[in-house]
């Protein structure tokens, strides 16, 4: 690090300091998130490492747990409704997520305030609130159990998230260059789909991914109101962690952080183009 | 448009537009408002029906309580014109009209639930009509019309008590704040006086969970300035880098972040193995399924909620009012005090209050890593939902933890803005 040279002592050291509590501080957000990883290639049963693995013993690792998920049909099924019950939900929340940030984000619109304070709501109330009062009132419809009920009920968590991505895009958007399209005669639809959509399209698409991962992560809605045909991975995981503990939920762990990476580094690129686009560089 | 109507001679001339031209932009500006309007209807809707009617669903079933009143009608019905202050018991026709809607239900299998409803207001009767009901099933019913009261007095003593009915009529009633009363640790008396409770079960639960909250939020606040300080005036580039370490995190699956504390925390886990390893101790710590274990992993959970909204005020902060604090012969400490920190308030309430509102309602991780103590307010409503079935008290508590919320988010929506919401 390099300091002006009328910096003093004490604040060479305070800087110094400061860097190493930031070093810390990320050490504690990393190593939770990192520790798991050799921990599921353990050869042993067990959710800690053992000998053989601290000396780098060959025989103390091994792709078991991975193979294991592979092999067994629970897992399998988990993997296949999650992706299932995510991409459905995606959608839904996407498409209404999307028209609903629009029509919110022109100032025109009477009652926003109060209006975006209660579409954003499913992400501030409790799970477990959403969770038991969709429950009672599912249950009534029939649709509990259902593969229907759990999409509907995740679409409805993950609306929030598009509108604020939708409408953190739409916030630098010239509504002339709409009124120019449609002023020219260029048909409402023609003009959603080659104007408007082209300049919101990273927000929509960072926020189906964040609609994404609420369904992905989402359990506690699952826990009430899925069937065991609609057991997720998260579900998988949590009954998994409450009866018996085995390094299959660690390898489980491991394949969603290399997802979770994946999509980080969508956002970042998305966030950056969105960046561009608004300064005008493209 | 008259020379007239220009002429600045007037402040009675309001606009220079005609009348028809007026009563046009306003048609214009009603129909833009329409269509604005109709963009958010579908969603508007769809919230409606998938998420605010199941809240008020919940809301409803926090008063609203058929159970017992669908298991003994005729009972109620006879009930009702007994007089429940006085000191006597329902006559003996009354007696008679339950102990044949007794011997009912427990053909039917369904005396245990009324024993379970009615064991809640009076805890220790659900053994008296349990035990009534498998007597009454081989007796005569046109015997139990005419002497049911004398039967049920032979069978358990109880009966002969007022407060059995008493409760028997209370529990009865469709539409009742009861479940409010127990949430709020508070009962009625013989007398239908509001009155508290001797052991306070839900209070001291309410408070925990406060406590745990504020606990969290002000750890991550105490982690999350450094690290969000540091990462602002960094550069560019080094900042941009670091923030994958807060995000990925971020990102990262809740139920993976939990399976790691566990890993982590537990009495063979990897912290209790490094730490015998060093021999910094002899016997393992129980870490896992305590309080702190709630308080550490869900901070590690919520430290992302912090370090964004902090970190984004804190790139606003132009440095050089600090430095001028500074050359103006401020000491370091007392110009950060007053300078800086002000300046980062914004970020900090609002990462504050983000933490403080998500962990109040938190279920997942309290219930995989608490242990008993460890577990709050959502746990318990779990717990009423799942296990013992009181789905009432589950609705009143769940009530009162949304209307917490609700206060909570508004202050949010007040100070910060729900709009100004920002992800990642």
């Amino acid at each position: 690090m390099k300091f002006p040279k009328y910096f003093s002592f004490w604040q060479k050291a305070g800087m110094h300091g400061l860097r190493l509590t930031a070093w810390l501080v990320l050490a504690f957000l990393m190593i939770p998130i990192l520790v798991i990883i050799p921990l599921s290639f353990n050869a042993e049963p067990y959710f800690t490492f053992t000998e053989g693995m601290l000396t780098f013993d060959p025989d103390a690792y091994s792709l078991k747990w991975y193979a294991e998920i592979f092999n067994d049909d629970k897992w399998l099924l988990a993997i296949k409704n999650s992706f299932f019950i995510g991409l459905c939900a995606t959608i839904l929340a996407t498409f209404l997520g999307t028209f609903a940030a629009i029509g919110l984000s022109n100032p025109v619109m009477p009652f926003q305030r109060v209006i975006m304070a209660m579409l954003l709501s499913p992400m501030i109330v409790p799970l477990i609130i959403t969770a038991a009062g969709m429950y009672f009132f599912y249950t009534q419809l029939g649709l509990s159990g259902s593969y229907l009920g759990v999409i509907i009920a995740h679409a409805a968590l993950g609306t929030p998230f598009v509108i604020i991505t939708v409408n953190a895009s739409l916030s630098g958007f010239d509504y002339s260059l709409m009124r120019a399209s449609l002023g020219l005669g260029a048909p409402p639809v023609y003009t959603f789909f080659k104007i408007i959509m082209p300049l919101i399209r990273p927000g929509v698409i960072s926020g189906a991914l964040f609609a994404f991962v609420t369904s992905f992560d989402e359990v506690v809605v699952i826990l009430f109101l899925a069937g065991p045909e609609q057991r997720t991975i998260p579900r998988q995981m949590f009954s998994g962690l409450r009866e018996q503990i085995n390094p299959t939920i660690l390898a489980v762990a491991v394949l969603l952080v290399v997802i979770s990476g994946l999509l980080l580094l969508t956002i970042e690129y998305l966030r950056a183009r969105s960046e561009r686009i608004r300064s005008g560089e493209v | 448009m008259s020379q007239a109507e220009l002429s600045n001679d007037a402040p009675r001339v309001r606009s220079t537009l005609t009348d028809e031209e007026m009563a046009q932009s306003r048609k214009m500006q009603r129909r833009r408002k329409l269509i604005a309007f109709a963009f958010v209807t579908p969603l508007l809707i769809f919230v409606m029906i998938a998420f605010i009617a199941p809240i008020g669903t919940m809301l409803y079933r926090s008063v609203y309580h058929p159970t017992v009143a669908q298991l003994i009608p005729d009972t109620l019905e006879a009930l009702s014109s007994w007089d429940e202050k006085g000191d006597n018991r329902p006559d003996d026709a009354v007696l008679n009209r339950f102990a044949v809607e007794l011997q009912q239900l427990a053909l039917k299998r369904k005396s245990g639930k009324l024993g379970e409803e009615i064991n809640r207001a009076m805890p220790g009767t659900s053994s008296v009509i349990k035990s009534t009901a498998r007597k009454f099933k081989k007796l005569d019913t046109e015997l139990l019309k005419t002497e049911g009261a004398a039967r049920l007095f032979a069978s358990k003593p109880h009966w002969k008590e007022v407060e059995i009915w008493r409760v028997m009529k209370s529990s009865g009633a469709v539409f009742t704040a009861n479940s409010y009363l127990t949430a709020l640790d508070l009962d009625r008396n013989s007398l239908g006086e509001i009155v508290a409770r001797d052991t306070q079960v839900y209070i001291r639960l309410y408070l925990k969970s406060l406590k745990i909250a504020l606990m969290i939020t002000f750890l991550t606040a105490i982690i999350g300035f450094p690290l969000s300080y540091y990462l602002a005036t960094a550069s560019p580039k080094t900042a941009n880098t670091l923030m994958v370490f807060v995000l990925l995190p971020f990102w990262t699956s809740l139920l993976v972040r939990t399976t790691s504390w566990i890993a982590l925390l537990q009495t063979n886990g990897v912290v209790n193995t490094f730490l015998q390893s060093i021999h910094a101790i002899s016997e393992p710590f129980e870490m896992l399924y305590t309080q702190s274990a709630t308080v550490i992993s869900m901070t590690h959970i919520l430290l992302p909620f912090m370090i964004l909204p902090l970190y984004s005020v804190m790139k606003g902060i132009d440095p050089s009012y600090f430095r001028a604090a500074m050359s103006l012969g401020a000491k370091p400490i007392p110009a950060f005090i007053r300078i800086y920190l002000p300046m980062t308030v914004p970020g900090l309430s609002a990462g504050a209050l983000l933490v403080f509102i998500i962990s109040i309602g938190y279920y997942i991780t309290p219930a995989l890593v608490g242990g008993t103590d460890g577990q709050m307010i959502s746990n318990i409503i779990a717990f009423h939902m799942q296990s013992s079935n009181n789905w009432e008290l589950a609705a009143a508590l769940g009530s009162l933890l949304l209307a917490l919320i609700l206060a909570l988010y508004w202050l949010y929506d007040r100070l910060v803005g729900v709009s100004n919401i920002k992800l990642g």
